[in-house]
């Protein structure tokens, strides 16, 4: 077994190093080396969106990711959404609009709907569901999903207009 | 937020306005399940915690020659490894676990195999080592020595004569005599007969018969299974675990460990979904004996093929339905032929499947045969109105074809021969008020029923129930100084029903939703409570919650009266005011009254505990749905274009997650249609065990789903209906009746795959 890799990234505007196995997972380094829960695992294969994280501008299902490729990245996961004890307009959307029922695919969604709203500040209903394709939700059948990222952008242009 | 149509998307029905029910505050959870400080199964962490990790069966069905685990203990960073043997010997009996039933002896040989593996995935051994890949790697030193042996991956294959034979000792229970002799893998037929059924079929003008087969379905919830427990050096047993019952998962852990319940207390973690999937315990006895061995607490989490492969998914199914009617519409006889498999443990929903396959129907003639088969696959569990949705796939096809050929509007056929209060179903249930007929009128007088179709697209409609259960809950209501009260309870909270319950004692008390600060706890810490599961949770938690609510206010009134120095029969509560009705002068809000406690004789605690009855409590719910699919004529793909549900909801507490509910249900029902399946090899194993491969809808493939509310109310104090289930019952049967409307062509199976619905119009043109 090779040694462990010493990383160096900033995750929600912190400064975080950590030592990561080779074979550690972005996701298993975050949850298990860094402590932060957080970000979920639903299937270690990129293919349910639970594990979601916005690394340098672009989300990464974060199980994909080895942790020794966050070296030198900015990352950002569900827990530094909310600014301080303000929630992000997207949080406050889906709480106002209950689009989570059990919440284990809230972060990936959240973390998701603010990179949208971020390149994309008016999508279109089928803008939304094509980006947020990679995000399996079980509970709810999204339509409520939907209506909360179209009322976030409303909340957010409201904001920036 | 406005969307653009010329019809409200989402409807509620209503009758009785209240100043809590009907409102749509903001989850009591809500906050920490939005910043990712809620804690689910896999996030526990505590000092020296180690990782187990589950070595499964490659195969689907060998005996077990003999396990080797002498390599795996001598590995470094492993401190435990547990098999089959490690269980305490126990005497059989019966398990009822709440929509879960079972035998002892089953449920062990589940969780670790006995002596022979029965499914691909099975567990045979498990090993806890200081981190998880660890753990893998020495489960990989474990030899196993198999026999294979042929499997039986079907209820007709198991059915047959020459079938191999998964347990030896198992004799078929044919309605309701053991049959001696040579073992079977029918562990049980059952019949339900009402009226005459020959005589019903002879006075019918039309008389249509088809057969039915559908496949294995999971649940599919997004959190896998996962469990850590602490045998604590005093003998206590602490589990952490993702469950839809922390009391359940307690009994059934005592049960196979053989320890008093009291020796063990389950703290339920949140829970990432379940729909009846994680109400059985595959990992918390497992975690349990790793612990005990190795003296540190260990965690325990499946992989999501382990999902798949080793969780308890719904059954495939084998149907026959025959229905007569006259030329008027008038249904005169009925005949279901059911046959589910049970996965490698008898215990199919094939009975609850059999309770539904008819109920919407008021017929005077009818049968069913029941079977229950096991099969090389694993136990099934619940999945959402378990067995309700394959029997509707049959019972709504037949019926649209009755309509189509009788030349009757299918939504007509079907009010004609609604069931009602006082129908009595095939198996003996007597209907107290439904909503069925409610439900059918809602859909016919709904916009989208009479909207105009475009080109390869056609229109389906169905119906479909769910009985819903009661059994045991327990809450405790405390009023806090600040006039807000803390509810303690033990229904696990799977979708809102913090929310749902919390706003049932604030109406009672007439204290805003918010005034409510819920809690789900563990099992040393509130009344037993049953499955978070049978749509029971809003109607008996939160009958519950009413009761202890309603001892709060007896109690308040109480307070009140010895402050006042009145009788307590002058004081009533009202919108949040104790009044005197002798003396206007004399009021006091819930807020000041709360503030006085301490000093004029104490705090003010309220409990209940309710067993709120068995199955079909309050008669259940109704579900509709119509559908609009589009079919591509040349590759056979259906795309859902318009969809609408429609539920009788007794009396919708909060309205948003009741409309969740229903879209959820249909979305999950639509997945079941089109796509998903366990696509298994000829040696019996998935073939597809990823969420890549195991295509569940996702956001791009949907419409919005349209939501009509109905309240009929129930026998509870406010009406309430659970709606969790019966919503996943009408989309199979709506959706293949709607490509039959875009194509002509009837579907027989499921999934309704675009290479199904190619095999079938080239096997139909």
């Amino acid at each position: 077994m090779p040694g462990k890799t010493y990383v160096q990234t900033r995750i929600n505007g912190e400064s975080v190093d950590f030592l990561a196995e080779p074979r550690q997972s972005l996701l298993e380094c975050l949850r298990d080396v860094i402590g932060l829960t957080g970000t979920k695992e639903g299937c270690n294969d990129g293919n349910c969106g639970a594990c979601t994280v916005d690394m340098d501008g672009r989300i990464v299902t974060s199980c994909l990711v080895l942790g020794v490729e966050a070296e030198g990245k900015e990352i950002t996961t569900i827990e530094g959404i909310a600014v301080g004890s303000e929630l992000h307009p997207v949080q406050q959307a889906f709480l106002e609009n209950a689009a989570l029922q059990c919440g284990i695919c809230t972060p990936g969604f959240i973390v998701a709907t603010k990179a949208l709203l971020e390149h994309n500040p008016d999508p279109t209903e089928y803008e939304i569901r094509f980006w947020l394709a990679n995000n399996l939700c079980r509970c709810t059948g999204y339509d409520k999903i939907i209506r909360a990222v179209q009322d976030a952008a409303a909340r957010m242009q409201g904001v920036s207009a | 937020m406005t969307t653009t149509t010329d019809y409200e998307r989402n409807v509620i029905l209503s009758s009785v306005d209240y100043n809590v029910l009907g409102t749509r505050p903001i989850r009591h959870d809500g906050a920490d399940k939005v910043t990712g400080r809620a804690l689910y199964g896999a996030d526990f962490d505590t000092a020296g915690l180690l990782i187990g990790h589950v070595l499964r069966s490659p195969h689907a069905h060998a005996n077990i020659k003999s396990i080797d685990t002498s390599k795996a203990e001598a590995t470094e960073g492993v401190m435990a490894v547990v098999t089959f043997a490690d269980f305490p010997s126990v005497k059989d009996a019966a398990l009822d676990l709440g929509e879960e039933v079972t035998t002892l002896h089953d449920l062990q040989a589940n969780i670790l195999a006995r002596h022979k593996a029965l499914y691909k995935g099975h567990a045979i051994a498990a090993v806890a080592a200081v981190n998880a890949h660890a753990a893998e790697q020495a489960a990989k030193l474990i030899e196993v020595e198999y026999e294979v042996l042929p499997p039986v991956m079907t209820a007709p294959q198991g059915m047959a004569d020459d079938a191999p034979i998964l347990h030896e000792s198992m004799r078929t229970n044919e309605l309701g005599e053991t049959i001696k002799g040579k073992p079977s893998n029918i562990a049980q037929h059952f019949q339900h007969v009402k009226g005459d059924i020959d005589k019903g079929f002879a006075d019918a003008d039309v008389v249509i018969e088809r057969e039915f087969n559908t496949v294995t379905v999971h649940q599919g919830y997004i959190e896998p299974h996962a469990a850590a427990a602490l045998w604590n050096n005093d003998g206590r047993l602490h589990i952490w675990c993702s469950t839809q019952g922390a009391f359940p998962a307690r009994d059934a852990t005592a049960e196979v460990l053989r320890l008093p319940v009291s020796q063990v207390r389950v703290t339920p973690m949140e829970i990432g979904g379940g729909f009846g999937g994680k109400i059985p315990v595959y990992l918390e006895p497992v975690a349990a004996l790793l612990s005990k061995k190795s003296g540190r607490a260990v965690k325990v989490v499946m992989s999501r093929a382990d999902v798949f492969e080793a969780s308890g998914p719904t059954c495939g199914s084998n149907m026959k339905v025959k229905v007569g009617a006259k030329n008027d519409g008038s249904i005169t006889a009925m005949q279901a032929y059911l046959a589910y498999e049970a996965g490698a443990f008898a215990g199919s929903p094939v009975g609850a499947g059999a309770m539904c396959v008819f109920a919407a129907y008021d017929v005077e003639n009818a049968v069913i045969d029941g079977y229950d088969v096991v099969v090389n696959k694993p136990k099934t569990a619940a999945y959402r109105a378990p067995g309700a949705p394959n029997a509707a796939f049959a019972t709504e096809q037949v019926v649209d074809e009755l309509a189509q050929q009788l030349g009757i509007d299918p939504l007509d056929l079907r009010l004609k021969n609604a069931s009602t209060e006082g129908t009595r179903r095939p198996d003996g249930t007597v209907f107290p008020r439904i909503g069925c007929v409610e439900v059918l009128e809602a859909m016919k007088n709904h916009p989208h029923y009479s909207a105009p179709l475009g080109e390869h697209q056609g229109r389906g409609v169905a119906i479909g129930y769910w009985f819903n259960v009661g059994f045991e809950s327990s809450v405790n209501i405390a009023v806090n100084a600040d006039g807000t009260i803390t509810l303690v309870e033990g229904s696990t909270d799977i979708g809102g029903s913090r929310a749902s319950i919390a706003m049932q004692a604030a109406e009672v008390l007439g204290i805003p939703a918010e005034s409510v600060r819920p809690s789900v706890v563990d099992t040393d810490s509130v009344g037993y409570t049953a499955v978070t599961g049978g749509s029971r949770t809003t109607y008996a938690t939160g009958w519950a919650a009413y009761d202890a609510a309603l001892d709060v206010k007896t109690q308040m009134i109480e307070r009140a009266a010895t402050i006042w120095d009145v009788s307590a029969d002058d004081i009533e509560l009202k919108d949040g005011v104790f009044q005197s009705s002798s003396d206007p002068e004399l009021n006091m809000s819930f807020n000041d009254l709360a503030g006085q406690l301490a000093g004029s004789g104490g705090p003010i605690v309220g409990r209940a505990s309710r067993n709120a009855g068995g199955m079909g409590v309050g008669g259940g719910s109704f579900a509709g749905n119509i559908v609009d699919v589009e079919v591509d004529p040349q590759t056979g793909k259906t795309s859902v274009t318009r969809f609408t549900v429609v539920q009788d909801a007794g009396k919708a507490i909060h309205p948003s997650y009741v409309e969740g509910q229903m879209q959820g249900g249909s979305v999950q029902g639509i997945g079941w249609a089109l796509n998903e399946e366990y696509y298994m090899t000829e040696d019996g194993a998935m073939a597809n065990s990823t969420l890549l491969d195991y295509r569940m809808p996702t956001s791009l493939d949907l419409p919005m789903i349209d939501t009509v509310i109905v309240e009929v109310p129930s026998d509870h104090p406010f009406g309430v209906r659970g709606v969790g289930e019966a919503n996943i019952v009408p989309p199979t049967p709506a959706i293949a009746n709607a490509i039959h409307g875009a194509t002509g062509i009837r579907m027989d199976r499921l999934p309704m795959s675009p290479v199904a619905i190619m095999e079938e119009s080239w096997k139909q043109s």
